[in-house]
């Protein structure tokens, strides 16, 4: 395992705005080993969504910097792709269609069009949604979308796989479903994951390391809780289990003692 | 087929006639048929009353019934006039075939018949018009939205102009555009009217703008994930442009299109008017200027012919609208 796979600099990030510019982010370091799978929790407006982002290249930081595999990341790439919340697939094409504008991007030279067909079929059918090839995005429930979105992201084969609050937007039961999903898939193809999320059961079960952000403005991490329990998880077994409900408490406590909701405290 | 199948298609048929489907059908009939009819019908009626009660120096002023007289009368005109060109035809082919028999060396002329442009010509001369004029101002609207609502900076240059010439009437543009067209479109042997051109680039020129507006707004407005989704991809701009920028504005890219139909029609008819455009517009000033007793009814048969004609164009552009959009399910009206 390469233990500097993804290093996150010394970076900070500032917004122009009307008057003084805004300063989201400050001082944010984090490695990252090749494999592993990070979770970023914070509460609302404390700048996961901006880190996760810069390390997507889709913002710029005003200071410090990000590389990845010893390149310095200074645009967006299909080799740090992103899973967006509301899946953004492109409402106009299939199921098929969408995961197929992506390899194509990326895979344009090297695979054929027999192969690239392949390539596409294998990951709609490693998020199980091999049947519905052919249906367009309305015609799916929110879950099935996102599982969309994830093919559409492992078929770019990415060195890193960005999740933006990737199960935010679904109902439970949903959710759990596509967490084993993830964790399964992840566990297979070895996927470097950077997740954001809100839910602390989400972030112990799945993560190798739990990344707890303080909250804005100039933000940075707080505390990095390493999760040491062993996979594959089985989220029933663990409901019960002494060190998972370890884990959670030492989240909870960071989020609702040490850094308190800031509406909380506004209110 | 197996027998039970078709037991099964036929209580098919028996369900859907079914008392509450019967109703549902009764209901839509209502909806669809009796109600706009009835509003036709009302409208017939007070316009004869008040077509009654209107006195001109033309005579009084036409009804439904004068109205519908001289439709017949247009189409009678149209029909006769057809008759004649297909005799000069004959006349002509017999006249030609006769001389080459004698000496079948001889040089025979061929020419074409110049009888009067018929109401039913006009018409087609109008939408050929506006049809120039229309896809014209396509061509250049879709490009230029699609610019200004790329860049913010573009958009920021151009829209002074838009705004400027937008509320232009056509009126305020045909004399320029005439003596530009007579000035830049010299040819001994023209393949358009001068009349035709300076019609159509009229309506060019006060129907690009609802296209641009509407275009700019749409591509301007494109989610933010779905072009993220693009910059991760690293697609080109022409990629870009084709994948995501012009599915995601295509029906703000319509509607635009479609108020661009309609306000192209709209000014045809003043542009024809004072270019003398052989289309409606030419007719209903001819007809002003002729002055007979039927002038208003035939001059009241070309309005309805207009609306009409308005309405099926919309159509049209609704119709294909829904065709290449992709949210079925989105109402459009």
């Amino acid at each position: 395992m390469t233990k500097n796979y993804l290093e996150i600099s010394q970076v900070g990030i500032e917004f122009p705005t009307e008057g003084e510019p805004f300063r989201a982010l400050q001082n944010v370091n984090l490695t990252i080993a090749k494999g592993e799978f990070i979770s970023l929790i914070g509460h609302s407006g404390c700048g996961k969504s901006t880190v996760l982002n810069i390390v997507a290249g889709l913002y710029e930081a005003t200071e410090g910097g990000v590389i990845l595999e010893g390149r310095e990341v200074d645009e967006p790439g299909p080799d740090r792709a992103v899973v967006f919340q509301n899946h953004a697939l492109l409402p106009w094409l299939t199921v098929y269609q969408n995961v197929e504008l992506a390899v194509k991007c990326v895979f344009k030279k090297s695979k054929s069009k027999p192969e690239m067909r392949d390539w596409i079929e294998h990951n709609l059918s490693l998020v199980h949604m091999d049947h519905a090839l052919h249906k367009l995005p309305g015609e799916l429930s929110g879950g099935m979308k996102q599982r969309v979105g994830i093919a559409r992201c492992l078929a770019m084969q990415p060195k890193v796989l960005l999740m933006d609050e990737p199960f935010g937007a679904l109902d439970a039961l949903t959710r759990a479903h596509l967490q084993d999903s993830l964790m399964e898939i992840q566990q297979q193809l070895g996927n470097t994951v950077i997740m954001i999320t809100h839910d602390v059961d989400e972030a112990v079960l799945l993560s190798d390391r739990i990344v707890m952000m303080t909250n804005g403005p100039a933000a940075s991490i707080g505390e990095v809780l390493p999760i040491d329990l062993p996979r594959p998880r089985n989220r029933v077994v663990l409901a019960d289990d002494p060190d998972f409900n370890n884990y959670r408490q030492q989240v909870l406590r960071f989020l609702y003692e040490k850094q308190k909701n800031p509406t909380a405290k506004a209110a | 087929m197996s027998a039970t199948s078709t037991v099964f298609k036929i209580a098919q048929v028996v369900d859907l006639l079914t008392v509450s489907n019967l109703r549902l059908v009764f209901d839509r009939i209502i909806k669809m048929l009796a109600l706009p009819g009835f509003g036709v019908l009302v409208f017939l009626m007070l316009w004869q009353l008040v077509a009654n009660n209107i006195i001109t120096s033309l005579g009084q002023f036409p009804g439904p019934n004068q109205v519908w007289e001289q439709s017949n009368n247009l189409v009678a005109e149209h029909q006769r006039e057809r008759t004649k060109e297909a005799l000069f035809y004959e006349r002509q082919e017999k006249r030609n075939a006769k001389k080459l028999a004698k000496n079948p060396d001889a040089v025979v002329k061929v020419r074409a018949y110049t009888g009067k442009a018929t109401f039913v010509d006009q018409i087609g001369t109008s939408l050929l018009t506006v049809a120039f004029g229309f896809m014209a101002a396509t061509l250049v609207a879709v490009p230029l939205g699609i610019i200004c609502g790329l860049s913010e900076s573009v958009y920021r240059c151009v829209n002074p102009i838009i705004q400027t010439f937008k509320p232009v009437s056509p009126l305020a543009w045909l004399p320029l555009v005439t003596m530009v067209v007579s000035a830049l479109y010299v040819s001994d042997d023209p393949y358009f009217e001068k009349a035709f051109l300076t019609s159509a680039f009229t309506v060019a020129l006060c129907c690009l703008w609802p296209t641009v507006v509407n275009t700019t707004v749409g591509v301007a407005s494109i989610d933010r994930d779905l072009i993220n989704v693009g910059r991760v991809l690293q697609l080109s701009t022409s990629v870009h442009i084709r994948k995501i920028v012009i599915p995601s504005a295509i029906p703000m890219i319509f509607t635009g299109l479609r108020l661009s139909l309609a306000t192209g029609w709209m000014v045809l008819i003043a542009a024809e008017m004072l270019a003398q455009n052989p289309g409606l517009g030419k007719f209903i000033w001819d007809e002003f200027q002729n002055g007979s007793s039927n002038s208003l009814g035939r001059i009241m048969v070309a309005v309805l012919v207009i609306g009409v004609i308005g309405f099926i164009l919309d159509s049209l552009m609704l119709a294909v609208q829904k065709h290449v959009s992709w949210d079925k399910q989105a109402i459009l009206r």
